[in-house]
């Protein structure tokens, strides 16, 4: 069962092929078997599980059930779950309880879809690789001396290792895209405001945005009807209607036009990957596509403005944990002052720090100017660039990472961590929806192709990518565990 | 030296929402601690403001009452420091663009004179909660009850130069903010609260000294005593050889002197920055326009139609709209009445003695506008003369009846205006007085008239008060001046 797409396991349960109870016994025996080797969850919520499988089942016997009805999945461990621990991957929230469900939690649940977990990622999202967790670093399924990426690494690890059929990920510089690029599946970052973020812990709050890592476009698509919508909760989720994202899946490609930006296939694009990604762009031509080169000016300057307004947001987000309400409070305070420097040194992991210092730093009074409002003109023409080139090409493609999975623990230098990030965080920028689809392999390692859109045009964006999957076979594989 | 003051003020008010201004939780005064604090309002991880349209709306007709400009589009802001009653590590306020722009207030000292006290601008901003000290045994406990009340910031331009300036100027926004019922200006529970800041400078030079931010200054009174002894204090010690620190001072009014709180260094650095959960807001003209045909008529207008409409003097007209209540209260018993004079008169007479003997205020009356409308109608009508309209309002004040009209019944309070019947009583009088007849026989003429006072008290006496004093005096007049 834990080789079947979401699609195939919501047919198998209409059919009664196989009950929820089985199913989702399935996949937690599947996690008590394999996830000491990967440590892709941080929690497991087994009996309460069962508990819920039971009732989609009752539920589907009474002609209730929906599409989802019974379908387990996994949550990043940064959507608040009420009752259940919300780590968000730091030792500042291993204690803390969220007394609410986040919205897209909310409205998975009310589907009826059944949590297996919550899964292991970076610190407060923090990261490419999975390694900066309270938790421990999680490992890549295909070889485990690899990192998964991240910081959705546990969500993406769980869903190639068929511990969960698929999960929710957040996404802020392609903390969905990358890892779902490094371990071979499919992860869709939405339109910023397309999924609401309330319950959903912020990093950096302007660049958020959750969405569904699955096996397939389609997986994605099912679970995008459920996640997409306004929000009340949250004023910058958009009032606009949501389109029944399986409808459009098998529109014929015959007339697209690709872009393809120069600046994401020049130096520091690894060889093998960019061999991957052109055959995959070849499968698009053979069914009808054109190509054409376009360029994104300023693809530059994303990583460096990025790197000013993500920890300016973060530096004031994360100011909340500061011991007095909630959290991580350390042994006998001597003052307040004591108790905040203390409290926050000892639960905030390396990388959070940093960025906490550098955002506070960019804030600060007679540096404002220099780089938080410089960043804020640089996103405005990133934006544009994107804006110009759809105006040319209906998709642009390109590779969702300039390299495979690299080695556990060899990253030292933080920059060149940054840096993995280059081709995909330019569309939190500029808030425009992107999906990664697995391409081929290198030197046995997953290749992504990362296809983005106009704002709001995820319909089409999953029609892209699914008949592609239609052509290829790249995203049903799965790496075998013995 | 003469020195010239320089004054211009931060006033928080506490606008008057059911919720707070970036969640639903209730802002009502004085529940148990925390019992108030939502999720949102606590801070907890992954929660988003969405802010009170009505905040909003109360804002902006604020900014309509002080013909400022509205922006179209005003942003919120983080202003970001730690401090343990504010939840999320920074205030959601508004820095750059804010939702009123430049306007104008106008104020009236004792003396009547007016003066304008321009705005600078008026902002949007979220209330911290409160740390209590009291029962923690040398810790704080934290009541977040009050964290995300909204606030409307109205900051002014330093065109004060007196501590009766300020504190009119605070009176003027007191009587503006309630007359628009944006807020229930309760200064007691901290519904207005201000900050000065004050300076001092030659008189005649132009540029201004270095000022002083004095804090926690929630009174009148108080707003008044601590600009006094901060001057004084500033200019002993520029007299001194001194030099002012910009810094913010605490005003203690049990030891009537303001300290320092923290120096210009030792500020913080506030990293202001929009905030990115909640997106700009925009207000179009049709917004504006529809908020200003909920505007109710403002204080000075209200004032002016009092002095041309009712023809009242310009000092009742102020008193009687000092408030928004006091003027309501008058236009209803003037309602009821149809006199203008008489009932400014009873309002600012009779009824204000008794509410400031007994330290009650306008709306805690215990008679009624209705009350009082229908009383004066009945001394309007010569029902019942002035002094039996005094007795019936103490009947009405300790509430033993429910109308002017029961008290006068019941108490036979009805005037005689009988002719036949106040010529016996007169007549009686006369044949009781013998010697005081002979006297005013004997007396010039010119002293008749004060001599017939006696007469008039022994008539009404006899009456029980009940005769119209006018006939009274009328037939004693002719009676008397028969007997010549």
């Amino acid at each position: 069962m834990h080789d079947l797409t979401l699609a195939k396991i919501a047919q198998g349960l209409a059919k009664g092929e196989f009950s929820s109870r089985e199913l989702t016994q399935h996949f937690l025996e599947r996690i008590e078997k394999y996830d000491s080797r990967f440590n892709s969850f941080i929690t497991v919520t087994g009996e309460r599980a069962l508990t819920r499988a039971d009732a989609a089942d009752t539920q589907r016997a009474a002609g209730q059930a929906g599409i989802l009805s019974g379908v387990p999945l996994a949550y990043k461990d940064i959507f608040c779950t009420e009752d259940i621990r919300t780590s968000c991957g730091s030792k500042m929230l291993d204690n803390f309880k969220a007394p609410y469900n986040a919205t897209v939690v909310e409205k998975l649940e009310l589907a009826g879809t059944v949590n297996l977990g919550k899964t292991n990622m970076d610190e407060f999202a923090m990261g490419s690789s999975n390694e900066t967790s309270f938790y421990g670093p999680v490992r890549n399924p295909w070889n485990t001396d690899l990192v998964p990426g991240g910081s959705s690494g546990g969500s993406a690890a769980a869903v190639a290792a068929g511990l969960a059929p698929a999960a929710l990920g957040t996404d802020t510089g392609g903390s969905i895209r990358q890892p779902a690029a490094f371990c071979g599946i499919t992860g869709l970052k939405p339109t910023y405001g397309r999924v609401s973020r309330y319950g959903m812990i912020a990093y950096a709050s302007s660049l958020d945005q959750g969405g569904p890592m699955a096996r397939s476009a389609e997986d994605c698509a099912l679970l995008l009807n459920a996640m997409a919508g306004h929000d009340p909760r949250d004023s910058t989720s958009v009032s606009r209607a949501v389109p029944d994202y399986t409808q459009s899946l098998d529109a014929p490609l015959k007339g697209l036009k690709i872009g393809l930006p120069r600046e994401y296939f020049g130096d520091g694009l690894d060889a093998g990957v960019e061999r991957a990604v052109r055959e995959a762009i070849k499968v698009y031509e053979s069914l009808g596509a054109s190509v054409i080169d376009v360029s994104l000016p300023h693809t530059q300057h994303a990583v460096p403005a990025y790197y000013v307004i993500a920890p300016a947001e973060a530096s004031s987000n994360l100011s909340r944990y500061d011991g007095v309400r909630f959290g991580h409070r350390c042994d006998d305070p001597q003052d307040l002052m004591d108790l905040y420097k203390r409290s926050r040194n000892e639960a905030f992991g390396e990388e959070v720090k940093r960025r906490i210092l550098i955002g506070t730093h960019t804030l600060s009074e007679g540096f404002f100017d220099a780089y938080y409002k410089k960043a804020q003109q640089v996103r405005r023409l990133i934006r544009q660039d994107f804006l110009d080139a759809f105006e040319k090409v209906d998709v642009l493609m390109g590779p969702a990472a300039p390299t495979t999975a690299f080695t556990l623990g060899n990253t030292v230098d933080p920059v060149q961590m940054y840096l993995q990030d280059i081709y995909t965080i330019a569309i939190n920028l500029a808030g425009i929806p992107g999906i990664s689809v697995p391409a081929g392999f290198h030197e046995g390692s997953p290749v992504g192709l990362q296809i983005l859109g106009p704002h709001f045009g995820e319909a089409h964006l999953l029609n892209v990518a699914h008949q592609y999957q239609q052509a290829t076979d790249w995203h049903i594989r799965q790496p075998d565990l013995p | 030296m003469q020195w010239e003051t320089v004054i211009g003020l931060e006033v928080h008010v506490q606008l008057a929402t059911q919720s707070k201004i970036f969640s639903g939780a209730s802002t009502a005064y004085g529940a148990e601690p925390n019992t108030q604090a939502c999720a949102v309002d606590l801070g907890l991880p992954g929660v988003l403001p969405v802010l009170n349209e009505n905040a909003v709306a109360m804002a902006v007709r604020f900014g309509l009452a002080i013909d400022a400009e509205i922006p179209e589009i005003s942003v919120f802001d983080r202003k970001n420091y730690f401090y343990p009653d504010l939840p999320k590590g920074y205030q959601t306020s508004q820095m750059g663009q804010p939702i009123v722009g430049a306007g104008e207030v106008e104020i009236t000292l004792e003396d009547s004179s007016t003066h304008t006290v321009r705005i600078h601008h008026a902002h949007l901003e979220e209330d911290a909660g409160k740390s209590v000290h009291e029962n923690f045994h040398s810790q704080t406990g934290i009541d977040l009850n009050r964290a995300g009340t909204p606030l409307l910031e109205i900051v002014s331009e330093p065109d004060m130069r007196s501590p009766k300036e300020a504190s009119a100027y605070v009176r003027a926004l007191h009587t503006l903010v309630t007359y628009l019922g944006i807020s229930d200006g309760n200064m007691n529970e901290g519904s207005m609260r201000c900050d000065v800041n004050v300076s001092v400078r030659p008189k005649g030079q132009e540029s201004f000294g270095t000022r002083a931010e004095v804090k926690n200054v929630n009174s009148f009174r108080f707003i008044e005593r601590a600009i006094e002894v901060e001057v004084e204090r500033q200019i002993d010690l520029l007299e001194d050889g001194g030099t002012v620190v910009q810094e913010t001072r605490l005003f203690d009014p049990d030891r009537d002197e303001t300290r320092s709180m923290r120096t210009k260094e030792e500020a913080n650095d506030y990293r202001y920055f929009p905030c990115p959960d909640l997106l700009p807001l925009m207000l179009d003209q049709a917004y504006v326009d529809h908020q200003r045909t909920l505007l109710p008529e403002l204080p000075a207008e209200k004032r002016q139609r009092f002095i041309d409409v009712l023809g009242l003097s310009s000092y009742d007209a102020a008193v009687l709209t000092a408030t928004r209540a006091m003027a309501e209260y008058f236009e209803q018993v003037h309602t009821r009445c149809s006199d203008a004079k008489l009932a400014a008169n009873w309002v600012q007479g009779e009824l204000s003695g008794r509410l400031n003997k007994e330290n009650l205020d306008i709306t805690q009356s215990p008679v009624s506008a209705e009350q009082l409308g229908d009383l004066l109608l009945r001394l309007k009508d010569d029902t019942i003369n002035g002094k039996a309209a005094k007795q019936v309002f103490a009947e009405l004040w300790s509430r033993t009846f429910e109308t002017a009209d029961e008290v006068i019944e019941a108490k036979g309070l009805k005037q005689v205006t009988d002719t036949a019947a106040i010529e016996a009583v007169v007549d009686q009088v006369i044949a009781d007085n013998p010697i005081q007849v002979t006297q005013y026989k004997d007396a010039e003429p010119d002293k008749r008239g004060k001599m017939i006072g006696f007469f008039v008290g022994q008539a009404m006496k006899a009456s029980k008060g009940t005769a119209n004093p006018q006939q009274v005096n009328q037939l004693l007049k002719q009676k008397l001046d028969a007997l010549l």
